[in-house]
Formats: C-alpha cells, structure tokens, sequence
C-alpha cells in the first residue's frame, strides 16, 4: 500500500500531496523535502525504484512533473508505477492533454480525481471510464448549483 | 491561466493563484498571502453572513495557503458549515478540507461526524461517497468510533450501488488499520469474502485490498477466500485480452485484480485441496508462459502491467517453496531479465533472485548467473542497481563460488558509495569467515578489508580475525609474516596496526629467524606507527611491547627506554601512564621465568570458568547470547543492515586493565570485561564466539558459521552471557525450559530475522520478565503481535502489562513486560506467541517461556545440623525424588557452584560430610503455599555420574525440580 504520493516540479515545487499515514506536519515536511533532493538528483536513465529509509519509492517524470509514490518492502513496484501512468492518463484525459498549470490552478480537482482512484492508497476503480464518469458526474452537479447559485 | 475551467471555476481562486505565481521573491509571496489571510478573516469574522459561494472560495484559498506550506489556524468551522451545504461543490470542498487539515478539536470532530453521519444516511451515493472518503482520508480513532460499526453494514447491504461499495471497503481498511480492535468483522466476514465473486470489477478490486488485510490478521476466519482467489485469477488469466473492457490496461486483462489476487494468496500456504491447487499451479504456469509470448504492444506500459503480475506469480512461487519446477522457471525468467535492456527490469530482476537463492530448489539456478550480476556489479550505471546486484552475490554465494564472490566485492569496495561501505565490508567479513577453506586466504581477505575500507571494518571484525589466529596454529605464522608486510605501507589504517599490534606480540617469534624481520625491525616497525594512533590502540601496543619484551630479551633495553621516556610514563591519559608504569616496572623486577609465565602466549578461545564466574558477579542485562542456530538456508542479504553502530571496547579495555596490571590478563580482559560502562556490546558478544567454539567436536568452519553472524548482529544490549552453554547445548532443539533453568537472561530465541532476549528477576512469589524483541532486517515487520497463554492446568497466572507497538523497525527493538504470579506449584511452562509479517509472509512461532518453578526459590542459610535434621523430616518415600545421570556438562567445581546458585537456592558450605558433594536449601514461594526444598547432588567424577536427591515438603516439587535439574549437569 502506498504510504504517500508527491507531484513535484523539477524546480522541486510541491504540487500535490496525498498521505495514506498519519503523521505530523513537520514529518511531512521534512520527508517531502528530503525525497524531492534524493529524486532530482538521479539522473535521466537511471531505475525508476530507489530504497529510502525504510521504504520503496518509486516515481517517474512526465514532462517537468515528477510522481513520486512510497510504497512497503512487498508490494509491487511495477504495478505502481503503472497506478502513476493512469492517474496521469486520467488528468490527461479529464483537463485535455494537461500540464502543470492545470494541477496547480484545479489543484481541488486534481485531488477529487485521486481520491476516485485510490482510496486509502488503494485502487478503488482501475478502469478509466469509471472514474471519469464519477467524476464528470459531479461536475454537473457543480454546474448545476452554480447556475442556481448565480441567479 | 489556463484555458480549462470545468465545472465551476472560481475566479477569485484563479487570480489569487496568478498572484502568488507572479511574485517575484518569497518575501513577495508571503507578504500577499498574509494580504489574502487578513482579507478572509475579516469576511469570516465580518457581519455580513457570507454565501455558500463565497465560503467555498475562501475556504479553498485558506486549503491553497496551507498545500503552498504555510500554517493555517482558521477557517476550519466555515469548512464544517459547508458539510452540511445541500450544494454538492460546496460540501466537496468542505470535505477536501477536513480531509487535508484535520484538526483534533473535538468540538468539531463531533460536528464533522454529524455531516458524515447525515450524509450516509442520506442515501444519495455521491454523497454517501464523499463522506466515506473523508472517512477514509482522516481514518482518525474518533471516526473508527464513530462508523467502525456501520459501515460493514454499507458494505453488504443489497442495495448498495457499486460505487459506494468500493469507497465502504476502502473506508473500512483504513479504519481497520487505524483501530483493527473497533473494526469487528464477526458476522460480516462470510459476505465480504464473497465479495470476490462480485460481477462488477471495480468491487472486486476495492474488496481484496481489504481482505488481504484482514486475511493477514485472521488467517483462519478468511481461508474460504482461497479457493474464490483462485477461480477468480483463474478466469482472469484465461480471458482474451479484450474480454474485461475497461478494466483490460494495455492488452493486459485487469492487472491491479491479478496482482492483489497474488498477494492475497501471499497470506495463504499452498492449497490443500488437489483441484485448486491444480488450478493454481495452471495459472502460475500460464503466467510464465505469456511472459515467453511477443508482446502485444511496444508501449512500457504493456510490458511493465505483464512484469507486474509475473514478478508477483514469481513472489508467490518462492514464497510457496514447494514447486521445483516452477521455481526453476521463475529463475529462468529472471535470468532473462538480467540482460534486459529496461534497467527497471535488472534492478527488479536481482532483487527477486536474491530470495531465490535462498531456495534449496533453485539456489543452483541462480548461480549460473553470476558473471552476469558479477557484470552488473561492475558496469551498472545506477548505484541502487549495483546494490542489487551485490546483495544477490551475497545470496548466491557458498563454499564453490566464495572465493570468486569475495575478491569481486573487495574490488567493488574500493569505488563503492560509501553509504554502502560499511554493509559491504561485513557481508565481506561473514562470507569470509563462513566460506574459508584455508585460513591464509581469510587472513589475507580481512587485511585487504582493512586495507581498502579501514573506516568501515568495525571492532568485531578485526577482533574476529585475531581469534581466528590464536585459535589455529597452522596461520599463525602466515599472519604474522602478512601483518608484518601490510605494516610496511607508509600509511596504514589504525585498524590495521590494532591487528598488527597484536599478532606480532602473539607471534612475532615465527618470523624473527628472517633478519628482515627480526625482532627490532618488528619493534620500530610497529613503534613508528605509534604516534599516529589512538589512545586505545597505543594501550594495545603496550601491551604488545611488553610481550616483546617476553619473547624477545635483545629488545628489552630498547622498550624499557621507550616505555621510560616522559610521554609514556607520564603520560596524561590515565591509562597509557598506568600501563607504560607498570610494564616498565614488571620488566624489571620480574625474573625470566616470571615474565614467561605472566606473558605466555595467549590461549586458545576456551576461556570458559573465568569469564563464566566473572559474568555471574556482575549479572546484568538481557543477554544477547544467541544458542539458536542460525538457518543458513534462508539467509537473504537484509539481514545485515541492523549492524549499525556498535560500541567500542575502549571502555572495557581500560577499565579491564586498570584492574588488572598484568598484561596478559589486560590481554584477556579486553574480552572479557563486558560489562563496563556504556558500550560493552561488542567486547560481550566476543564471549559467545569464544564459547561456541570451545564445544570439543565443533569443525571450525561450523564455529565459524554462526558465530560471527551472530556478533555482527547483537542488539547493542549488553550481552550477559552468564552460563552460555558450548556448542553441545547450542541445539535449537534442547528445550527452553532447560536453558533458562539456572539463569534468569539470555537470548530466548534467535532466527535470521528474529532475536528475542528475556531478562527477568523473581521476588517470593511474584515475577517480571522483560521480553526484548530485536528486529534483525532492516525491513520493518507489520502487524507485530505477541500473546502469552497458560495451557492446560497450568496455574501460574500471567498478565500481560501492555501489548507490543504493532511495528518493529528495521533494526530496531521493542520491549515487553510480563508480570507473573506463582499461585501454586506447576510444571508446564507458558506459551508465548508472536505473529509478525516479514516482507510478504506471515512469521508465526510459538515458544515455551522460561518459567520454571525454581524461578520462586528464597534461600534458605542452615547450619548442617539443621539440614540434617530438616532431612530427615521428610523421609517420606514419596517426598524424596532422585536420579542418577551421566555428566552432560563440564563437571568443574566452579561451574557447578555457579549453576546451583543460579538455581535460586542457598549453596550450603560444610554440611556435607564429604566436601565434594553440594548441598542446597530453599523455599519455594507460592500464593497458596511454601514448599520447603532441600537438594544433595554427588558428583562422580571418575564416572562422570551424578547422583541428585531432593526433598521437599510437596511431593510433586521434589519430581518437578528433579526433572528440570537432571538436565542441567
């Protein structure tokens, strides 16, 4: 199960933050800090799996954006790797070919599509037109209130 | 800012994130979120009641402050109120930030759970979904509270729409985790296993996370999910790519389903039944085969979904053991991916062969790999990979290939990352030791680890080689000649000149004869380093000039001006002054013959009585003495990374020695003066070697074995090694009961990834046992629990005081406390239990603890005629238990003395007639009654036989001590 999941900026720009574990504020921080070093010091070509602390991470770069998951000794680095590729097949999907703008100004959306994909760490629905459908659904229901909202 | 705006965008979030982005310096960001922070507070605190609309934007920019790393101390009632908004954005807004900033304040924890409760019953599933992932997202004690009970009830229910099933069991697993003991499954557990049989895959997917969690905490509840696991692979590994739709990811069918379902299975022995094991073991095979077939897609993707579940079939092949063929496969597999071209597949590659090796099945096939991984090792471009790739060396190495392995990794060493280092050098050190056929070659091998990594090579290692050499005598020549040539670098490391020091003061002699290396060349030779090094390691070479001056009377004049000059005989260090005074002095005063005799070359390591009797004046500690074996067959490379830092003996040496001016009991001392002062750990686990290899049928090369693993990775406990047996009690199989007899510390039980030591103390009827739990790995186990049962009619009550924290980290140690009451007499011992996951498998071992009815023992002083009297008093045939045995044991006066007052009992002198036979009195202290106890026990030692009497005033305690004692002599 993953213990967290980071997007970072290859200027090491926190974009989004999800922790599966309860821990302090300062905890975070300072994980966060440390990895963001550990994993923009790595070189291109280099194995997309690295032991830090007690943990296995694993992460991959999509364009200036680093997705960065940790995960315990026995689960599966690939098939986490994979769990990457598709949440960012589903922001690519759901904002249109996204980039990092688009994270950073609908970072709330970018979070409520996380939580339709893993819940708790773990994915609750791999199949794409399931979490968009969820999602596009409550879409119309915000656009719904906000004409309400507007009159 | 961006073009895309879906649902509702909220301009005044977009500008202000536009803002902060176009500042040009930090001081410029925070000075514009500090405006913004100002400008919600006063909205908040404003008369003008706000809008939903305007409450979400600001509540989202107070969420976008805090995510930017900035502290948040309001705003949190304005997200409670937009809970319970009736607009869906609103209450998703408000969720998202409970979600992120949740805060313990109970008042609202309870208005929080008011919305969440409000939601859930609403019966709108986007609703109930928000409120079971802000559930999932806090997993806080007070929501475990809150909906533990309730949302199983979500779960089964038959008019539950799939997606709010999939958010129920997520919710739940996390709230399991959180809280497993307000998380009862009880009535639930048949539908939720059935979960597995769902139509819709998405429930699937959600369910098994949950059931691999509860399957691993209740195995026996949840073993039905099996065979489902099974059926359910089965048709997914059968399926045409394009048969699961949606849930098919780049022509792979369901690969998150398959790789759960693996690990579900992780939790589970192989099947018993024939069908599904069949059907299993034809998925596994289809799995290896489809990983032969060309791919279907060139995308990363395709392979990467395919590796997964091949690398988790192959998981669950090794953690099965028991199919050689597939396990051959699996290697073959793996083979390949050595020299595949993704480095992700080599790092996995090495990292899955590395448990392979530990099979007895493909240990085989996974050696003819080694010029490949000796390659990886050499050529790889990424550090973590070569890590890999030296721990599989490691792995695969035994006595065919240790040579090859070791000179590979000492050539890697001298470019190695030096977080690294130190590892390298002890897995360098224990392959060594474990694989040396001939001694010159281990000598040769520690010294180029010095040589090369000085820094790393820690105290037990050296200490090591320098045993190794007393101990054979067909080395020792080799190693004095060697050390003497290793001296000769200009710059050597301090290690080295420890080592030096030291064989040369031993056996300088078998060299002398070369007028190369005379004794004078030897003396300047080492003197010259003398400057450069350390406090302890000058005492050390003191102490090896004096020895000099032993072996060697022409060098008398030479040292005895070197140890008169002002910088040694007044010396500030305390300890050089007092060694430089005292070896001058004795050299001196002392005739030949003296000298030879105080000086004498060091024995061999069986130093047992001494350091027996010195350890029983001080007892302290839980000993870190190990007397399980080891087992060979199933070491994998993480266990060495608990050998952190250990501590040094130079505490021990110069307190040794400062009581004991006679160098070759300094000598002596440096082992066996354990416990001093803080960090003993080292000096003390040397004691264990030093025993283990005094057992008189031990090969060195079995000694060697273990005994050096265990060293390097004693907990930095001190380590009490009181009573220790040889070699001959080290059989895992002689029961703890016995062991723990006469002694009250040790180590309970020691595997590879285990060590367990106990340390207890007994006052009349009442006990406390300390358990210490050392996690050998550097891998931290999960779900660590421990329970103690009293079986059968056993009648000493035992509480446990607190249970154990759930995780152990890598290397690290927990404790536990048990209270014990004796109520009344028993002979059954109780159980303790402890259950752990190691990696993916579940540890489970059950041990008898060392509660033995003598632990309630008071001591009881008498004069003989007392005793004599008391003796005859119960002369009830029935009162009166014997035995007479052969002597397993050394039946030396010392250690028997030291046994019996271990025992618990007083050690009655001039009560026997005949002084050889030992007498003992006590009192066993129940809750119910005292048992008066008395023991006679005549050595003959002629016969090595024994015979043992005792009486007590309860029958079943004269058998039940008889019984327990026999076994000790």
């Amino acid at each position: 199960m993953p213990f967290f999941m980071l997007l970072f900026s290859r200027q090491g720009k926190l974009r989004l933050q999800k922790w599966y574990v309860p821990l302090s504020d300062k905890e975070k921080k300072k994980i966060t800090r440390e990895l963001v070093q550990t994993v923009l010091a790595r070189k291109p070509k280099m194995c997309s799996f690295l032991e830090w602390r007690d943990l296995k991470i694993v992460y991959k770069r999509y364009a200036s954006l680093y997705f960065c998951c940790a995960i315990e000794d026995q689960d599966n680095e690939l098939i986490t790797l994979e769990i990457i590729h598709r949440y960012v097949e589903l922001l690519d999907k759901y904002f249109g070919s996204v980039c990092e703008l688009d994270i950073i100004f609908n970072f709330e959306k970018a979070y409520f599509i996380l939580d339709e994909f893993l819940l708790g760490g773990e994915a609750q629905e791999t199949s794409k037109k399931n979490v968009l459908k969820a999602i596009e659904q409550a879409d119309l229901l915000q656009e719904v209130s906000h004409v309400k909202n507007c009159e | 800012m961006p073009a895309v705006s879906k649902g509702d965008g909220m301009r005044g979030l977009a500008v202000f994130i536009s803002d902060i982005r176009n500042c040009k310096s930090k001081e410029a960001e925070i000075k514009r979120i500090n405006k913004e922070l100002a400008n919600i507070r006063s909205k908040f605190k404003g008369d003008k009641a706000l809008d939903g609309y305007s409450k979400k934007k600001y509540v989202c920019k107070l969420l976008f402050i805090f995510l930017l790393g900035h502290d948040i101390d309001f705003g949190h009632m304005e997200a409670v109120n937009l809970l319970s908004s009736n607009k869906y954005t609103e209450k998703q807004i408000g969720y998202l930030f409970i979600s992120v900033l949740v805060n313990s304040n109970s008042e609202l924890i309870r208005l929080i759970n008011n919305a969440i409760k409000n939601d859930l019953s609403s019966r709108n599933p986007t609703f109930m979904c928000l409120a079971l992932h802000c559930i999932a997202n806090v997993g806080s004690r007070e929501m475990a509270e809150a909906f533990a009970s309730e949302i199983p009830r979500i779960l089964v229910a038959g008019d539950t729409m799939d997606s709010v099933k999939q958010s129920a069991a997520l919710c739940l697993l996390r709230l399991y985790k959180t809280s497993p003991d307000l998380v009862l499954m009880g009535e639930w557990t048949s539908r939720v296993v059935h979960l597995l049989n769902d139509q819709h895959m998405g429930v699937v997917t959600a369910a098994i996370s949950l059931i691999t969690c509860l399957s691993m905490k209740n195995p026996d509840e949840f073993k039905t999910c099996v065979s489902l696991a099974v059926s359910r692979l089965s048709r997914i590994v059968s399926s045409a790519s394009t048969d699961l739709q949606d849930y098919t990811y780049y022509f792979v069918p369901a690969p998150w389903l398959s790789c759960k379902l693996l690990r579900l299975l992780q939790c589970y022995p192989p099947p018993e039944d024939g069908a599904v094991k069949g059907r299993l073991v034809e998925c596994l095979e289809t799995i290896l085969n489809k990983a032969q077939e060309p791919p279907k897609s060139k995308k990363v993707q395709h392979s990467n979904a395919k590796n997964a579940i091949l690398f988790e079939a192959i998981s669950l092949i090794i953690h099965y053991d028991s199919e050689p063929n597939l396990l051959v496969r699996a290697c073959n597999q793996l083979g390949q991916f050595l020299q595949h071209r993704e480095t992700n597949l080599r790092y996995l590659a090495l990292e899955s062969m590395c448990t392979l090796a530990s099979s007895e099945f493909s240990h085989e096939a996974v050696k003819t790999h080694i010029e490949t991984v000796i390659n990886a090792l050499k050529t790889e471009r990424d550090v973590s990979v070569r890590q890999r790739a030296a721990d599989l060396l490691y792995a695969m190495c035994d006595r065919s290939n240790a040579k090859q392995i070791v000179a590979e990794m000492l050539s890697y060493l001298e470019t190695a990352d030096y977080s690294i280092r130190e590892e390298m050098v002890l897995k360098v050190a224990i392959l060594a030791e474990k694989y040396a056929v001939d001694y010159s070659w281990y000598v040769d091998t520690i010294l180029n680890l010095i040589r090369i990594a000085g820094d790393y090579v820690s105290e037990e290692v050296w200490y090591r080689v320098i045993q190794i050499v007393i101990n054979r005598d067909d080395v020792q020549g080799y190693a004095a000649k060697t050390v003497f040539e290793a001296l000769q670098a200009p710059a050597c490391h301090e290690n080295m000149v420890k080592v030096g020091g030291y064989i040369l003061g031993e056996f300088g002699n078998l060299i002398a004869g070369d007028p190369r290396s005379s004794p004078l060349v030897q003396f300047n030779l080492l003197h010259s380093k003398f400057h450069l090094c350390s406090v302890p390691t000058r005492a050390l070479l003191l102490s090896a000039y004096i020895k000099f001056i032993n072996l060697f009377p022409e060098t008398k004049a030479t040292i005895q001006e070197v140890l008169r000059c002002d910088s040694q005989i007044r010396n500030s260090d305390v300890e050089l002054q007092q060694r430089a005074v005292e070896y001058l002095k004795l050299s001196s005063i002392a005739s030949t013959d003296v000298l030879a005799t105080v000086l004498e070359e060091m024995p061999p390591f069986p130093e047992r009585e001494s350091s027996i009797l010195a350890k029983l004046k001080k007892k302290k500690g839980p000993g870190a003495v190990s007397v399980t074996e080891l087992e060979d067959s199933k070491r994998e490379g993480g266990e060495l990374n608990g050998g952190g830092d250990r501590g040094s003996d130079t505490a021990a040496m110069a307190a040794s020695n400062a009581s004991t001016p006679s160098p070759s009991a300094d000598l002596l001392g440096i082992r066996s003066a354990a416990p001093i002062g803080a960090a003993p750990a080292s000096a003390g686990s040397l004691l264990v070697d030093v025993f283990s290899e005094a057992g008189p049928a031990a090969p060195s090369a079995a000694v060697s074995d273990d005994g050096f693993l265990r060293d390097l990775e004693q907990p930095t406990e001190t380590s009490d090694s009181l009573l220790v047996e040889g070699s001959g009690d080290s059989d895992p199989k002689f029961p703890v009961s016995h062991r723990f007899v006469c002694k009250n510390n040790g180590v309970l039980f020691e595997n590879q990834l285990l060590q367990i030591g106990i340390k207890s103390e007994y006052r009349q009827n009442l006990g406390r046992m300390y358990l210490f739990f050392g996690n050998k790995t550097s891998v931290q186990f999960a779900s660590f629990t421990t329970t103690v049962s009293c079986p059968g009619e056993l009648q000493s009550h035992i509480l446990l005081t607190k249970p154990v924290e759930p995780l152990v980290e890598g290397g690290a140690q927990i404790q536990q406390v048990l209270n014990i009451e004796c109520l009344t007499d028993f002979s059954e011992a109780p159980l303790l239990n402890i259950k752990f996951r190691y990696g993916g498998a579940l540890q489970n071992l059950t041990l008898k603890l060392p509660v033995t009815i003598n632990k309630f023992f008071q001591p009881t002083e008498m004069a003989s005629h007392d005793f004599f009297q008391r003796w005859k008093q119960l002369s009830q045939p029935q009162q009166e238990a014997q035995k007479i045995f052969k002597a397993n044991h050394s039946m030396d006066t010392e250690v028997l003395k030291a046994k019996l007052l271990g025992l618990g009992t007083a050690l009655l002198d001039n009560v026997d007639p005949n002084p050889e036979n030992y007498v003992c009195a006590g009192v066993i202290q129940t809750k119910s009654q005292q048992v008066g106890c008395l023991l006679r026990l005549e050595p003959n030692a002629q016969a090595q036989m024994y015979r043992l009497t005792l009486r007590c005033s309860k029958d079943s305690v004269s058998k039940r001590l008889c019984e327990l004692l026999a076994e000790q002599f």
